[in-house]
């Protein structure tokens, strides 16, 4: 083809393309309403300079203040000659006022003299009107500065206020003594900068530790090769939601039984420190480091009942652990002084950890249950004759289809209440299991589905959809949920980091060299063992590079997660701005600027340092 | 004793990677697979141990069907089949002895896998493993910071920690030099002798054939076109093998 021909069609569609171009553009500016006349007048202009040069003076540090005020009489307009006498002197010892002449007509000027004032200081001069030195109204806009002797002169035009008495003027020269000190304000600024660079910090920590996990499960190269046949993929959709519902209940009752005794100390001391050594014996025996045979059935049963009971033992430890150390944390607490704030994590921690027990507990019995019944389900496809697993896979595939929409038809009517049990129940169930039979009469018994990738793709699309919603947002609804502070900007800026990070994460494992997962595989590891060993060491440095990387993204949006209440500097941020007062604001935008330029840098040098 | 039986690998796309490919390794045999890139030895060595799944046909080893093995049973046939890889395929950022310890992880309980434990014996025998093939001294080093002979001796030693009883090397020195190579070969001989662990060997060169090997098998486009002594590959076998316009160098 040659591209040099021009034909007037082609000139025709340029000019075209650049007609819409400049169409695009002119409804852009009309629609954010670009005006340079109002930038140009005068108005903007003087409240632009005004705002600019209070920012440029940030409230900081401030001295304490004497204000050495001093009044003069005078008379509006001049009254008789005897009368002008009367005037008090001033006295010539300390800081006076002299006023020439001491009367005058309104819009005349006259001449006012200050002897004694504090050198090099400034303040305004000002016109008291009704005869009273003591009244707090003042008119004027004029001010003066003292020389190196403390004295000024200055005219000053006298307004149209006239009275029979006595009237002033007065000077009010503000003076810094002692030594310069941090305002409120900046004392403020720090503790809410302290605030959000834990708020950060903290948000950073939960946000991977959650995440890591999650990464693998959206990872394609590690989700593809995941297949299981019907049986087994139907059995473990079985096996989650029960071993869930029995977790959960089971951890419970255990937590109903151990939570009063362990307000007995002594027996919560025993507990932490027996359970854990019973526990480790257990857990040696049931699980051995190296089995070079294939131990017997009867072995086997007795290993997973032993597991069992060190498991609820484990729980029952929790439990014990918790109160132990709420019990310490609160005898503690009045002892401590300064410290308490450990006491009242110590307790915080307990209570964390008596929270997230039972819900423990039913994570890993689901996963327990689940993988459980789907080894079964994956045996018995592979040991029964095709006939047979296709019954099988009928029964199961309609059960497990029942389920799973039963499920989702339980959560229709949490969030919408509709209240009719042929919508809400009986329908999904249906048509769960109608679906469960379709999917089994299309599969081959023996056939392996792609399990993996279903894991993955929902995975992906969970995260893609919280990652859409910003952190700003999702404060909105922690607002609602704990109440404004920075506990609920926390915890909007730990949800939206395990989203984003599990998100990069998963797109470093993809990145991995698939040669040393073969190696590792070929040696007969587990799909956890070719993780651990030949994935993790692989993307350590990227994992540290995003974390690092997130942090600092949690530290700016911290810094404004609390203009819709979520705690930290952006509160102090937002209130000072609907203030007015922005000297006030101008120290915190400054103590924001500080503390991400120093954690990028920070970043960036435990970047080159580390990965 | 390996015997392969029909196996055919359909890849998704329809190429054919092995085309009915049948031929059996007694115990204690060193078998070189020759072929041009692509005639499909990778393939077939990792068809042996699943790490591709074959589309068709039985491969037994010793009685035992590795084709129909469960995960389960395929995790215990896999822990005595080391494997060497043309580019070694260690964990660059781990230590040379976790590489070699990783070639335990058929035995070790995945629980304490999750904690990072071996057995102790299990270390002794990784810096015996290690001494064997030269290299115990670089034990604590990354496996990264080793050149590409003693990368390939760490990768001997993961094999060797598996207790094998059959070794698949991958064209084990296609990206080593010359003496590099003879050194990496002595010691799979030595194994194969010592030992009498069956290796099964993709090479390219053929002196390294009539070096090394007791029989050798010859791929072309996945069809085994030759079965027989290195010393009977002659100038019109040759030519079966790599192609009409191939020459014999060397």
């Amino acid at each position: 083809m040659n591209n040099k021909k021009s034909s007037p069609w082609k000139s025709i569609q340029i000019g075209l393309a650049v007609l819409l171009g400049l169409f695009i553009y002119a409804y852009g500016f009309d629609v954010t309403k670009v005006d340079l006349q109002e930038l140009r007048s005068e108005r903007r202009q003087e409240s632009l300079t005004r705002v600019t040069r209070t920012l440029a003076q940030p409230d900081i540090i401030g001295y304490e203040q004497e204000q050495v005020i001093v009044n003069a009489p005078l008379y509006i307009p001049c009254p008789a000659a005897d009368e002008l006498s009367n005037l008090p002197k001033a006295d010539n010892a300390r800081t006076y006022l002299t006023i020439e002449p001491a009367c005058a007509n309104p819009g005349e000027t006259v001449l006012v003299e200050g002897f004694n004032f504090p050198a090099n200081a400034g303040g305004p001069i000002r016109f008291v009107p009704g005869n009273d030195p003591a009244n707090i109204v003042e008119l004027g806009r004029e001010s003066i500065t003292t020389d190196g002797d403390g004295h000024f002169t200055a005219p000053f035009l006298i307004p149209e206020r006239t009275s029979n008495a006595p009237q002033y003027i007065r000077v009010t020269i503000s003076e810094n003594i002692g030594a310069p000190h941090f305002t409120q304000n900046a004392k403020d600024t720090w503790d809410k900068i302290i605030e959000t660079v834990f708020m950060a910090l903290l948000a950073t920590t939960a946000g991977t530790f959650l995440a890591f996990p999650i990464s693998f499960l959206a990872a394609r190269n590690l989700m593809k090769s995941v297949r299981s046949p019907l049986t087994s993929a139907a059995l473990s959709v079985l096996g989650w939601p029960i071993g869930m519902g029995l977790g959960y209940y089971i951890v419970n009752g255990i937590g109903r039984f151990s939570i009063p005794l362990s307000d007995n100390l002594a027996v919560s001391l025993v507990s932490v420190i027996l359970v854990p050594i019973a526990c480790w014996f257990g857990f040696r025996w049931a699980l051995p480091q190296e089995e070079i045979s294939v131990p017997s059935s009867s072995k086997r049963l007795a290993r997973i009942l032993v597991l069992f009971v060190v498991i609820l033992l484990a729980f029952y430890g929790f439990f014990q652990l918790a109160g132990l150390a709420s019990s310490l944390s609160l005898s503690m607490e009045k002892g401590m002084g300064a410290f308490g704030f450990l006491a009242a994590f110590l307790y915080q921690v307990s209570d964390i950890l008596r929270i997230i027990t039972p819900a423990l507990g039913a994570l890993a019995t689901g996963g327990a249950l689940g993988s459980f019944l789907g080894q079964i389900g994956q045996r018995a496809a592979e040991k029964n004759p095709a006939e047979r697993v296709k019954v099988i896979n009928f029964v199961l595939g309609a059960v497990a289809g029942a389920t799973v929409f039963g499920l989702i038809g339980w959560m229709l009517e949490w969030f919408y209440q509709i209240g009719r049990i042929e919508y809400t129940f009986w329908g999904p169930i249906l048509t769960g299991a109608g679906l469960g039979l379709l999917l089994a009469g299309f599969t081959k018994p023996k056939d392996t589905l792609p399990t993996g990738m279903l894991i993955y793709s929902i995975t992906r699309t969970i995260l893609n959809a919280l990652r859409s919603v910003e952190a700003l947002v999702m404060a909105i609804v922690f607002v609602i949920a704990v109440g404004i502070g920075p506990f609920a900007g926390m915890m909007a800026l730990g949800l939206h980091t395990i989203v984003s990070l599990a998100k990069l994460y998963s797109e470093q494992v993809e990145s991995i060299m698939p040669g040393p997962l073969e190696a590792i595989q070929a040696t007969g590891a587990n799909r956890l063992q070719t993780i651990i060993y030949g994935v993790i060491p692989q993307i350590i440095p990227p994992y540290i590079s995003y974390t690092m990387y997130r942090w600092d993204i949690n530290v700016r949006m911290s810094t404004i997660i609390g203009f819709v209440g979520g705690g930290g500097i952006g509160f102090l941020l937002q209130q000072n701005i609907n203030l007015l007062n922005y000297r006030a604001a101008s120290t915190q935008m400054i103590a924001i600027a500080i503390v991400v330029a120093s954690m990028d840098y920070i970043s960036s040098v435990l970047r080159e340092k580390y990965v | 004793m390996l015997q392969v039986k029909n196996l055919t690998k359909i890849y998704e796309g329809g190429v054919k990677a092995l085309d009915n490919v049948s031929f059996e390794v007694p115990k204690g045999q060193f078998l070189a697979v020759i072929g041009l890139s692509g005639s499909g030895k990778s393939t077939l060595l990792r068809c042996i141990n699943r790490l591709i799944d074959p589309t068709a046909g039985q491969i037994l080893w010793d009685g035992e069907d590795i084709t129909a093995a469960s995960p389960e049973e395929m995790r215990r046939i896999r822990r005595k089949i080391g494997m060497v890889f043309q580019h070694f395929n260690l964990v660059h950022r781990s230590k040379v002895i976790t590489n070699v310890l990783a070639g335990r992880l058929g035995y070790v309980n995945p629980a304490w896998s999750l904690l990072n434990r071996f057995p102790r014996e299990d270390l002794e025998k990784a810096v015996k493993q290690l001494e064997r093939v030269g290299i115990a001294d670089k034990a604590d080093h990354r496996a990264d910071e080793l050149s590409g002979g003693q990368q390939q001796r760490v990768g001997i030693a993961r094999a060797l920690m598996q207790d094998p009883n059959m070794i698949l090397a991958d064209e084990p020195v296609a990206s080593l030099d010359p003496v590099l190579a003879h050194s990496i070969m002595k010691h799979l001989e030595e194994i194969n002798k010592t030992d009498g662990v069956t290796v099964l060997c993709s090479l390219h060169f053929l002196d390294l054939v009539h070096r090394y090997a007791d029989r050798v098998i010859a791929l072309n486009q996945g069809q085994l076109v030759f079965e027989g002594h290195p010393r009977d590959i002659d100038d019109k076998k040759f030519k079966d093998i790599y192609g009409r316009d191939a020459e014999r160098v060397g």
